[in-house]
């Protein structure tokens, strides 16, 4: 599993030393390292063997999958994907059933204790038929794959969050990775799907230093999820002076005004759209005209409206307003009556 | 449930309930107290002209100017800079359209065609600051001032605070204050809100309703008297 460098598979591909060169560069500040530190990355990264990696998919939709392998055609990035030993992911591999089935069990034999786990979809708890592989239910294939793992990358919102599956009413028990693997480093590469360099960063780090990435408060590579997308947001200066757009198609949209008011959820939203972009540095959402949805972020799909302005409350019905003032209202006709019974009492003594 | 699900959920729900019940209730209360009728002459049959009391007493006296200009200069910084906050800060804007949408099904722009004027942002953060200062120095002025502070108690320095909070927290979420996530910091400045909710009918702020008519009341009764306004 560890037969050749990642160096030597790259040159297999005909990757040149400028281009290899450039993508560590780019690896090296993404993960918020010193630029200084770019000969040791590149060093360290022609010189690694290829780390085994077991990819389980459970409750997806195979967004996450596209987004790694497919977004940005043959880029680096991919190239160094391939170059991780990928030994099991059913989607991807040209083996099914129990073939398949048997390549993974031997990988994880031969690799125990120091193979890369990633996970991608949320794993139902309730019935276990509710999601299978081969016969095998989620999460008693998760629990013995992450026995052996080394790490684990919980793949996309739905591995890191519970995701779409989780939503209300959960009608599976989906949880996220993090759930239910207590005593293993967990990463969570969160996103609907996640930004492909940013799963390629965390993996190239592993392969390069051994070492998972600095984590936020939810288990995110701080490097990448460090800041809100409404922070390095484009638009943010028309935030700033107030100007935003009403519609998709009016004036201010027209003009590239701010989305806040159409529902945007830049401000409470953490990951690296606004910078990485997306298709290849392209664009992002919010770029194409739609506010940020807030994939990146646990209960996504329950946090209210996406087209409702995150400055807007659930303040409560008309009915609620209307008993609030009936019952005010007696309250304060009591009161009155009482004291004006205070003052007659008063009088005629 | 996350804190700022709770803060822009069941708390914002109940702190206005709280508030438009205690409102309510002190209003009433007062407005349905039985007044004496008063069987003198009047002095001045025009008793109506007592009203101007109401914009009177909002500028200063010139023989108490040297005492009082402090606490007016300080006042109308304060308000001013409040009021605008509140009502022309964009995302303030959206909140109370949303309001009006669920009460009546339609924002101010849908009812009378005008759309709601935003300030731009910097001009927010500046009169907030304003007003934040006007209230620090108020606090001062209060504690260093031994005639105030004998007379201050706990709604005086309970209201202030409730009053400077959400302008501090508002600030703080609007400069994402020390880095920390904007949604935690959106909560803070929910619930510090919804605290001012809850206390002000129960307390000084209450003089948001009452301080115009009290002062219309005490002129018509002035005015009547032949007293001079």
């Amino acid at each position: 599993m560890f037969s050749i460098s990642v160096g030597e598979f790259l040159r297999s591909r005909g990757v040149t030393r400028r281009d290899f060169l450039r993508f560590c560069t780019a690896t090296t500040v993404a993960l918020g390292l010193p630029a200084t530190l770019t000969p040791r990355v590149a060093a360290a990264l022609e010189q690694a063997r290829r780390p085994s990696v077991i990819w389980l998919p459970f409750q997806e939709c195979t967004g996450c999958t596209e987004s790694i392998t497919r977004a940005h055609g043959a880029t680096l990035e991919s190239l160094i994907f391939e170059a991780i030993s990928l030994d099991y992911q059913h989607t991807l591999q040209a083996a099914a059933g129990d073939a398949a089935e048997r390549a993974r069990e031997q990988a994880m034999k031969d690799n125990w204790g120091r193979y890369l786990l990633i996970v991608d979809g949320s794993i139902p708890t309730g019935n276990p038929g509710y999601s299978t592989i081969a016969g095998h239910d989620n999460l008693s294939m998760l629990r013995e794959a992450a026995d052996g793992a080394a790490a684990i990358i919980a793949l996309g919102s739905c591995a890191a969050f519970g995701g779409i599956p989780g939503a209300q009413p959960n009608p599976t028990g989906a949880v996220s990775v993090a759930d239910l693997i207590r005593d293993k480093p967990i990463v969570n590469v969160s996103g609907c799907p996640p930004i492909p360099v940013v799963i390629t960063a965390v993996l190239t780090q592993y392969v390069t230093f051994g070492t998972l990435p600095e984590l936020d408060a939810l288990g995110r590579p701080k490097a990448f999820y460090g800041q809100t997308i409404h922070d390095r947001c484009y638009r943010r200066p028309f935030y700033e002076r107030g100007q935003f757009a009403d519609s998709f198609d009016d004036e201010g949209a027209r003009l590239g005004w701010c989305l806040y008011k159409l529902g945007c959820r830049g401000p409470t939203t953490y990951n690296a759209c606004a910078t990485v972009k997306w298709n290849n540095g392209t664009s992002f959402p919010i770029e194409a005209g739609h506010g940020c949805i807030g994939c990146a972020e646990p209960g996504f799909w329950d946090n209210g409206g996406f087209y409702r302005a995150l400055s807007t409350g659930n303040w409560g019905s008309a009915r609620t307003v209307g008993t609030a003032i009936g019952v005010g209202a007696a309250l304060g006709i009591a009161s009155a009556a009482l004291a004006r019974k205070r003052q007659r009492d008063a009088e005629g003594a | 449930m996350t804190l700022l699900e709770f803060a822009r959920g069941p708390a914002l729900q109940w702190s206005i309930t709280i508030f438009i019940v205690g409102v309510l209730w002190r209003l009433l209360g007062i407005v349905l107290l039985r007044t004496k009728k008063d069987l003198s002459e009047p002095r001045n049959p025009a008793a109506w002209k007592g009203l101007r009391l109401i914009a009177l007493r909002s500028w200063p006296r010139r023989e108490f100017l040297g005492g009082t200009a402090f606490g007016e200069v300080m006042g109308y910084a304060f308000h001013i800079g409040f009021l605008l906050t509140l009502f022309f800060y964009a995302p303030h804007v959206l909140f109370f359209a949303d309001v009006s949408r669920g009460l009546i099904g339609t924002d101010l722009q849908g009812l009378t065609g005008f759309a709601w004027p935003m300030l731009p942002n910097g001009i927010v953060t500046l009169l907030a600051a304003i007003s934040i200062a006007a209230l620090v120095a108020v606090l001062v002025h209060r504690i260093v001032n031994p005639v105030k502070r004998l007379i201050s108690n706990f709604d005086d320095y309970f209201s202030w605070f409730v009053t400077v909070t959400p302008l501090v927290t508002g600030l703080a979420a609007f400069a994402h204050f020390a880095g920390w996530p904007y949604e935690r910091l959106l909560a803070y400045h929910l619930l510090s809100v919804e605290l001012l909710l809850v206390w002000f009918p129960f307390g000084k702020l209450m003089h948001a309703f009452t301080i115009f008519a009290a002062r219309g009341a005490t002129g018509l009764i002035f005015e009547r008297r032949g007293a001079s306004l």
